[in-house]
């Protein structure tokens, strides 16, 4: 098991050097950089900058050198923890990153919480009461929950509560807390704002979740074994807590590999639409802006975020499965 | 087998001392059809028998000509609109749904109640008001702005249209957005270009797939290592926040064609590693089979075996998984189009169409612009439909 998890991690580092050269690629490939860009818009507003400030501007931010030694540059900071100045901010990348991480990170994980909570249950009644009302309108609300686009479900949800009681439904916090310093009223108010965007990111892969439990547990309440627990006189509850239940969420443990790298990366279009301050709407922004230190620096994070999702589900994997454990090592 | 000897069994299971003459010719009649369906099903092909489960999925079989009608949309989108999808025009913006009567004065005569306009003098903003008094008679296959059917054949002929061609400008079913453009005819456009760039990217992706995942499984060793990493780091990657750095990537000054072309290229780039992967599992299990060494034996040539006797046992499989991932590409494209990430205007995609409805304010005037949402969900709610039908269907222990 150690000797696993040794693995794993030391294949972290490895990972991360390929991205970063793909990442490098992708923010240095739309042509011309920040500067031109910024130009543009300065002299679309009438002002312009003389050329020595250009120059100036270009080697402080290492625009003038070619393209491999630039991102060698780049890679060497970010080894010391320097994730570069934002072009357009004019302030360290990493502080305009670690403002908004912890909401992103907030945000995914609830949404985690949320799916888990409501799609176990879900799934459990729907099996377990086949052909019910109630389990036809769950599989109903599947379909839907997974045909709708999270931007959709947050538009027609902010259009509602807007049109209906005339609220804006946006934002994590009150107006009056948005500036504020971290405090525990602040961390109340953001639990009051944080439940939509958490049901709207939530709700797709609650739906996929629901029908997975459902179809593994179906499969094992045709076991013999329940025929001879029944006889043995096992109440209904315990019977189908203690034996199938278990057996069906362990498969759902390998899609935690895939759904959290997806809530990390969904959470983006949700806190566009929804207006939410986490690092989505800020890599959008840099990307449209081309400030690409700071795109690049998000990009990383995302990456890291991805692997590190994939990671707590191999572990927890071989953690609860002896034959994975046993296969691996 | 079961089913015939069930169906022999069945008169003496009934156990009746005393059989009429009627009743032993029903028996007899219903032992005869039974073994023609019997045989029917054993001589039938597996796409037959495929064709056959599918079928009795109804709401498959319902998704799957809401699917075709799409389809049609797709080859013909002018035909469906009643307006030229371009054309602005300010002093019309906003124009509420006008609804479509079927009946008037007690006989069939479908028409629109007539729109009038009036600024309100506070905002100054139009406010139109629905005027049922004023009908615009409508019909079918009327004529219209003149197009071409896949860019040959010439016509007028529109789905819809008014009976009066003076009033042809003054019917817009679906409402209009900011510009005064019609919806109606905006997304049967952008029905072609949303569906078509989920296809086409499908499409790729399958055939990247294939040949991929093919040569993983068939061939090993160190190439099969190479592929397989690949695909790891191609899965591990976010999807979103990558997809958007590359859309953002693209140049500004690229025709609308050829950002279409990019993004297809950029969604299956991706989409391409899961059916890899499948195919891969395939080629190794079925590598170990009897009638795969049977073949070699006989002297098939490599690609005969892999053409002829491989591939077509899991074809049904394949389009099954590809139906499914038809949607995640819609929605992808839709998602980045609404960020502004991802098809431009002029190009009308469902996305596209979407923008108009990212301020709240204007959303609560004109709900009307959501409709492309809808059409997303529909959309993609049939192809997961088809989908799991198909796949249910393909499954041979169903």
């Amino acid at each position: 098991m150690t000797r696993f998890i040794i693995q794993r991690l030391l294949l972290i580092p490895v990972l991360l050097l390929i991205f970063s050269v793909m990442v490098f690629a992708l923010v240095q490939a739309p042509p011309g950089d920040f500067l031109t860009s910024y130009i543009a818009t300065l002299a679309s507003t009438g002002s312009s900058l003389d050329q020595e400030t250009i120059a100036m501007l270009e080697r402080q931010f290492g625009l003038d050198q070619p393209v491999h030694i630039q991102y060698l540059r780049w890679m060497g900071r970010l080894l010391q923890g320097d994730l570069g100045l934002s072009l357009e901010y004019q302030r360290p990348n990493a502080e305009l990153i670690a403002e908004r991480l912890g909401l992103t990170v907030t945000l995914a994980l609830s949404a985690f919480v949320f799916t888990w909570i409501v799609a176990i249950p879900l799934g459990i009644y729907s099996a377990t009461h086949r052909n019910t009302i109630l389990d036809y309108l769950t599989t109903v609300l599947n379909y839907i929950g997974v045909a709708t686009p999270n931007f959709m479900l947050a538009l027609i949800l902010m259009w509602w509560a807007y049109s209906r009681f005339g609220v804006s439904i946006t934002g994590l916090f009150s107006r009056e807390f948005e500036q504020a310093p971290w405090s525990l009223a602040k961390v109340i108010d953001l639990a009051k704002h944080i439940w939509l965007p958490m049901i709207v990111l939530g709700i797709a892969g609650t739906a996929r979740l629901t029908r997975v439990m459902r179809a593994n547990l179906l499969d094992e309440l045709n076991k013999p074994y329940m025929i001879s627990g029944r006889a043995r006189g096992l109440s209904e509850w315990q019977l189908v807590m203690k034996y199938p239940v278990r057996l069906a969420i362990n498969p759902l443990i390998s899609t935690i590999g895939w759904y959290l790298p997806e809530l990390f990366s969904g959470s983006l279009i949700v806190a566009t639409v929804m207006n939410l301050q986490n690092i989505g709407p800020l890599l959008l922004r840099s990307l449209i802006n081309q400030d690409m230190y700071l795109a690049g620096g998000i990009l990383l994070i995302y990456c890291f975020l991805a692997i590190i999702g994939t990671l707590i589900s191999d572990l927890l994997l071989a953690w609860l499965d002896p034959r994975i454990r046993m296969e691996k090592s | 087998m079961n089913g015939i000897e069930n169906n022999v069994l069945q008169p003496e299971g009934h156990n009746q001392p005393q059989i009429t003459e009627a009743d032993a010719l029903v028996d007899t009649e219903e032992l005869l059809i039974t073994t023609q369906e019997e045989e029917r099903i054993s001589v039938a092909s597996n796409w037959k028998l495929v064709w056959w489960r599918f079928r009795k999925n109804k709401l498959a079989v319902i998704s799957a000509i809401l699917l075709l009608f799409f389809s049609i949309v797709v080859l013909v989108p002018d035909f469906f609109s009643t307006h030229d999808p371009e054309a602005t025009n300010a002093r019309l913006a906003f124009i509420p749904i006008q609804n479509i009567h079927l009946i008037d004065e007690g006989r069939l005569r479908p028409w629109v109640p007539a729109v009038s306009g009036e600024r309100d003098p506070v905002t100054l903003a139009m406010v139109w008001k629905i005027d049922e008094t004023q009908k615009i008679y409508i019909r079918f296959f009327a004529r219209g702005y003149p197009y071409k059917i896949l860019n040959l054949i010439e016509t007028d002929i529109h789905l819809v249209g008014t009976v009066d061609p003076e009033q042809s400008d003054q019917i817009f079913l679906l409402g209009t957005d900011r510009l005064g453009r019609d919806q109606f005819s905006r997304l049967a456009h952008a029905t072609r270009i949303s569906m078509t760039i989920g296809m086409a990217s499908v499409i790729l992706s399958v055939i990247l797939g294939m040949v991929l995942g093919g040569i993983s499984g068939y061939f090993g060793g160190w190439v099969d290592n190479f592929i397989q990493r690949l695909i790891e780091l191609l899965q591990s990657l976010p999807t979103i926040p990558i997809w958007l750095a590359l859309t953002a990537a693209l140049p500004r000054t690229w025709s609308p064609e050829k950002v279409f072309f990019a993004i297809t290229i950029i969604l299956a780039l991706r989409g391409w590693t899961t059916l890899a992967r499948e195919v891969r599992g395939r080629f190794l299990s079925l590598r170990e089979e009897d009638f795969i060494l049977a073949a070699e034996l006989a002297g098939c040539s490599r690609w005969r075996v892999i053409l002829v006797h491989m591939i077509p046992t899991f074809t049904s499989h394949i389009i099954a998984t590809s139906t499914l991932s038809i949607p995640v590409m819609i929605v992808t494209e839709t998602s980045l189009s609404y960020l502004g990430l991802g098809l431009r205007p002029p190009a009308i995609s469902w996305g596209v169409m979407l923008q108009e409805a990212q301020n709240i304010q204007t959303l609560a005037l004109a709900p009307w612009l959501l409709i492309p949402g809808l059409t997303v969900i529909i959309a993609v709610l049939a192809f997961n439909l088809v989908g799991d039908g198909l796949r249910d269907a393909a499954d041979p222990y169903s």
